[in-house]
């Protein structure tokens, strides 16, 4: 009888086991395809604390480059941005990661309060698959779940990708256990070059209003800095795009919320030539995302803000700090010259 | 909730914990309460059809019980002053009452159902006879079609057959009688019950039963992997050479009839097998609903084995009184004696037998599809009847032939292949459509397209047949092995090979199933965003 | 009894009914020679046989439908 029982058990266990495995063989790497889905998990290998925190969607992830922040204004810098970031990602990411640190400065980009409701269930995926399991990432999925997803599937991803058992590469066996850095320090580099050449504006709305939702986790994420004592500052990135059109009436919203609740708003779009982004060349897909160029032109313009205004010192002079800056500078430029 | 659903999986698992948690007079009312709650979680609104249902059952029962033992009563007590002659004419007026009763009770029970689910039929009928004759079209209205309404009206009215005739006691406690109408494992799928076999194992109490639970358990995931591995991946061609069918002729008319066999028989075979199997862990026996159908060497053989308690309640409920009812059996005789006894004996047993099969096809669905389902069915059995004495003597003149395994095969495959054939209707909805394509196996002679790329050009990928064939293989070799004793009965004597067998199961439906949202590269493929 | 057996040969010449044990489970009358054979005892025996009675256990074999018959009649 005993030794039935720990047979059976042993049986259980030993597909508990497998069925772990197939999960991890299983899952999307995002290593070759689709590169911004590593870039949520990317955050726990990095160690220490930041000066500044971006979360948003691509318009942070493509638009500011933490190394350059570094290099230019010695301010250390972490973005946590992933495609399609939906405010109630942004907002439990941002929760999960003031528990691990607390920075002075937290930047939020605006794009994403255009999305009242849940959008797009890979996109959800993406962003919360790479999130380590806590009270904010539970919180998070439900905020964000359409309606044919199910919870129990996040917590079993098997059961959302067991279909991919048919196009498993060798991909899937190389990041088994251990994946690749992809970005730096969440920034994920395009370096190619295509230039906008349309100025098509976007069309019109039956209704500009932004939906309440989106205030309400405006307010949490607002409250939440003012606990922690950090400077929460909303921006719009620089890019205007006929498929990403930003409106005035959205951004009068904006303005009208900042002005209200004591917060710096600034929109990049109307500064664009200030800031020295040239169209034909700074953009990867025809004006719709910066490439490394128009980033780094945006970074040390935001630099300059960020430390006049908010203070922010110069860390350049710690020595320990450098070391691991020159390490990211380094792999950053070998990125940025082709040699990777 | 779909059997295949997470929420499901929970809800069964929490109901099974429950049931073996609490006392054993207590074990009911918790199937009542998960009854009613699967009921009230599968739409909103369902839960008055059934109640409605029950209790017509319920009062009509009580009072057909109450004239039946008055009478009973009375003839006991009057037994030595009454004549025989007194007393048969005393039991048949009584008997004729109860009758009125009975109808009154069907009338109410079926009326619901006619009326939910036949009268966008009806209406569309009588609108293309108006539009014919020239009056403007109109809409017609939609009604909601509550879950598993065919089974519980079908299972209760039967219930109240029986109660007239004697068979069984009227339920006098109410809860009970709701119990037997929603019991919702079988509330998607069927069975379809009869009180006789299920209402006492339903009350009783059950004690927790190793074997069964591991025999019953077995056959739940048995259930799952026909329905996820085949039943379901099947399903999206199906879907595809429906839709696009002025496209997919020819071969994929019998693609289609050689899918669509494989899907049914995994859907409903497979919802069957979760059903009895999830009554079996709590130690009630359901009767079985299918008996190996696809092994069957004819046609009636085929529906003595497809769908049994349909095709049972349908002959004790409706082809019996239907011809020897009153009105048939004059209808007989005087046939009889104006045709002479060859056709005067056939004619009246097959209009019952027509008209029971229209009333088969009106059941599964409200369209002339479904009774033109049913009356070919119909025909054919009624063609092999009046073919049976040139059968028979061509098993005389060539008997070792016709007791040759390959003979046997040969006719497996052929009643498959009709069935499958008839079946096909299902699937097109529309009768002439249907024939047309079936037509165009003959006319459009697409066979080579199977070899380029046919086979992987209507949503099934090559991973996607081989899912299929494998679990089409390996239902055929379980089956095979089980025709004597269910192969479970045996795995579950025998407990380290039963964990292995559902461990293995639970992998195999986990990964290679087809269900939750399905991966497609590119919906992860960045958008511009 | 004479007259049953006379019934049952005309239904199925091949089949010699005194010696089946059970006529349903052998597979050797359907539903439909059921009814025949109800229609053919009613008008012979000129009895009614009800819709319930047509059961498996009452036409297992030739001594079961008699006794059915002698019941019906009695009742």
């Amino acid at each position: 009888m005993k030794k039935r029982i720990f047979a059976c058990i042993a049986i259980v266990l030993l597909t508990g086991v497998f069925l772990g495995f197939a999960q991890a063989l299983l899952m999307p790497k995002y290593m070759s395809a689709s590169r911004e889905g590593a870039l949520i998990g990317e955050y726990y290998n990095e160690s220490g604390s930041h000066d500044v925190l971006f979360v948003g969607d691509c318009e942070v992830y493509e638009s500011f480059t933490p190394p350059t922040l570094w290099e230019k204004y010695g301010i250390t810098s972490y973005i946590r941005g992933s495609a399609q970031q939906l405010i109630w990602h942004s907002y439990y990411l941002l929760e999960e990661m003031l528990k691990r640190e607390t920075p002075k400065v937290v930047v939020y980009n605006v794009l994403a309060m255009k999305y009242g409701k849940p959008q797009s269930e890979a996109y959800n995926r993406m962003t919360l698959d790479g999130m380590q399991w806590s009270v904010s990432k539970t919180r998070a999925i439900y905020a964000s779940m359409t309606e044919d997803e199910d919870f129990i599937s996040y917590v079993l991803p098997l059961l959302r990708f067991h279909s991919r058992w048919s196009e498993i590469s060798g991909e899937d066996f190389q990041y088994l256990f251990s994946r690749d850095t992809v970005s730096h320090n969440g920034y994920l580099m395009q370096t190619g070059i295509k230039e906008k050449t349309s100025d098509r504006v976007g069309t019109e709305l039956g209704d500009y209003t932004l939906s309440s939702v989106c205030f309400d986790y405006l307010d949490k994420m607002r409250t939440l800095c003012e606990e922690k004592g950090v400077e929460l500052v909303l921006i719009k990135a620089p890019t205007n795009s006929w498929g990403y059109y930003w409106y005035d009436e959205w951004d009068a919203q904006i303005i009208d919320y900042a002005a209200k609740n004591e917060l710096d708003y600034y929109n990049f779009i109307p500064l664009a030539e200030e800031i020295g982004i040239d169209w034909s060349t700074d953009t990867y897909d025809a004006g719709v995302h910066l490439n490394v160029y128009g980033a780094e032109k945006l970074t040390d313009y935001f630099g300059t803000i960020l430390a006049e205004t908010y203070g922010l010192e110069d860390r350049r002079g710690d020595e320990a700090l450098s070391d691991v800056w020159e390490g990211k500078l380094k792999t950053y430029y070998k990125e940025r010259n082709g040699e990777k | 909730m779909l059997f295949t659903s997470f929420s499901f999986v929970l809800f069964a698992a929490l109901t099974m914990l429950l049931y073996f948690i609490v006392p054993g007079r207590m074990q009911w009312k918790v199937l009542l309460l998960s009854s009613l709650v699967f009921y009230a979680l599968s739409g909103e609104g369902y839960l008055i059809f059934i109640l409605y249902t029950a209790l017509v059952t319920f009062l009509t029962a009580h009072v057909l019980q109450h004239r039946a033992d008055a009478e009973d009563a009375f003839v006991e007590k009057n037994r030595a002053t009454m004549e025989k002659a007194e007393r048969k004419a005393y039991r048949a007026r009584e008997k004729k009452k109860r009758f009125r009763v009975l109808c009154a009770g069907l009338f109410l029970g079926f009326g619901m159902l006619a009326v939910l689910k036949y009268t966008a039929f009806v209406i569309d009928g009588v609108r293309s006879v108006w539009t014919a004759f020239g009056g403007e079209s109109f809409s017609i209205p939609s009604l909601l079609l509550p879950l598993g309404i065919s089974f519980y009206t079908f299972q209760s009215m039967g219930y109240l057959i029986d109660v007239y005739r004697k068979k069984v006691r009227a339920e006098r406690n109410f809860a009970r009688l709701l119990l037997f109408v929603s019991y919702f494992p079988q509330l998607l799928q069927g069975p379809i019950s009869r009180f006789g076999d299920l209402q006492e194992q339903l009350i009783t109490p059950h004690r927790f039963d190793g074997v069964s639970l591991r025999a019953g358990l077995l056959r739940v995931m048995w259930g799952y992997f026909k329905k996820m591995i085949v039943a379901d991946t099947a399903m999206v061609a199906i879907k595809t050479l429906v839709s696009e069918s002025d496209v997919y002729q020819g071969v994929y008319v019998v693609l289609l009839i050689l899918l669509y066999s494989a899907q049914i028989y995994g859907d409903f075979t497979g919802g069957i097998d979760i059903t009895i199997g999830l009554s079996e862990m709590m130690g009630i026996k359901l009767t079985e609903n299918f008996n190996r159908p696809f092994s069957s060497k004819s046609t009636k053989e085929y529906w003595n084995r497809w769908h049994i308690t349909m095709g049972s309640w349908f002959t004790d409920y409706i082809f019996y009184p239907l011809s020897v009812s009153r009105p048939m059996q004059k209808f007989s005789m005087a046939s009889c004696s104006k045709l002479g006894n060859i056709v005067g004996m056939r004619l009246p047993v097959y209009a019952a037998t027509v008209a029971t099969w229209f009333l088969t096809g009106l059941w599964h669905g409200a369209g002339w599809n479904f009774i033109v389902w049913g009356l070919l069915n119909c025909l054919v059995i009624l063609v092999s009847r009046e073919l049976e004495p040139l059968y028979r003597r061509f098993n005389k003149r060539f008997p070792r032939l016709t007791a040759s395994a390959p003979w046997g095969a040969w006719q497996a495959i052929r009643t498959f292949l009709l069935m499958g054939l008839i079946r096909s209707l299902d699937c097109y909805r529309d009768v002439s459509l249907t024939f047309r394509l079936w037509g165009s196996m003959l006319t459009t002679w697409n066979w080579s397209e199977l070899f380029s790329d046919g086979l992987t050009s209507f949503g099934l990928s090559q991973s996607d047949w081989a899912v299929i064939l494998i679990g089409v293989a390996v239902i055929f070799f379980v089956s095979s092995a089980g025709k004597d004793t269910p192969v479970r009965h045996r795995v579950a004597k025998r407990p380290i090979l039963w964990c292995a067998l559902v461990c293995i199961m639970t992998a195999v439906v986990l990964i290679f199933g087809a269900y939750g949202i399905g991966y497609d590269a590119s919906q992860f493929i960045y958008t511009q965003f | 009894m004479e007259k049953l057996l006379e019934i049952l040969n005309h239904l199925h010449p091949d089949v010699d009914f005194a010696e089946v044990e059970d006529l349903y489970d052998e597979g050797v009358l359907d539903s439909l020679d059921m009814v025949r054979l109800v229609t053919e005892i009613g008008q012979a025996f000129d009895i009614s046989i009800p819709a319930e009675e047509l059961i498996p256990e009452n036409f297992q074999n030739v001594d079961t439908i008699w006794a059915l018959i002698e019941r019906l009649d009695e009742e």
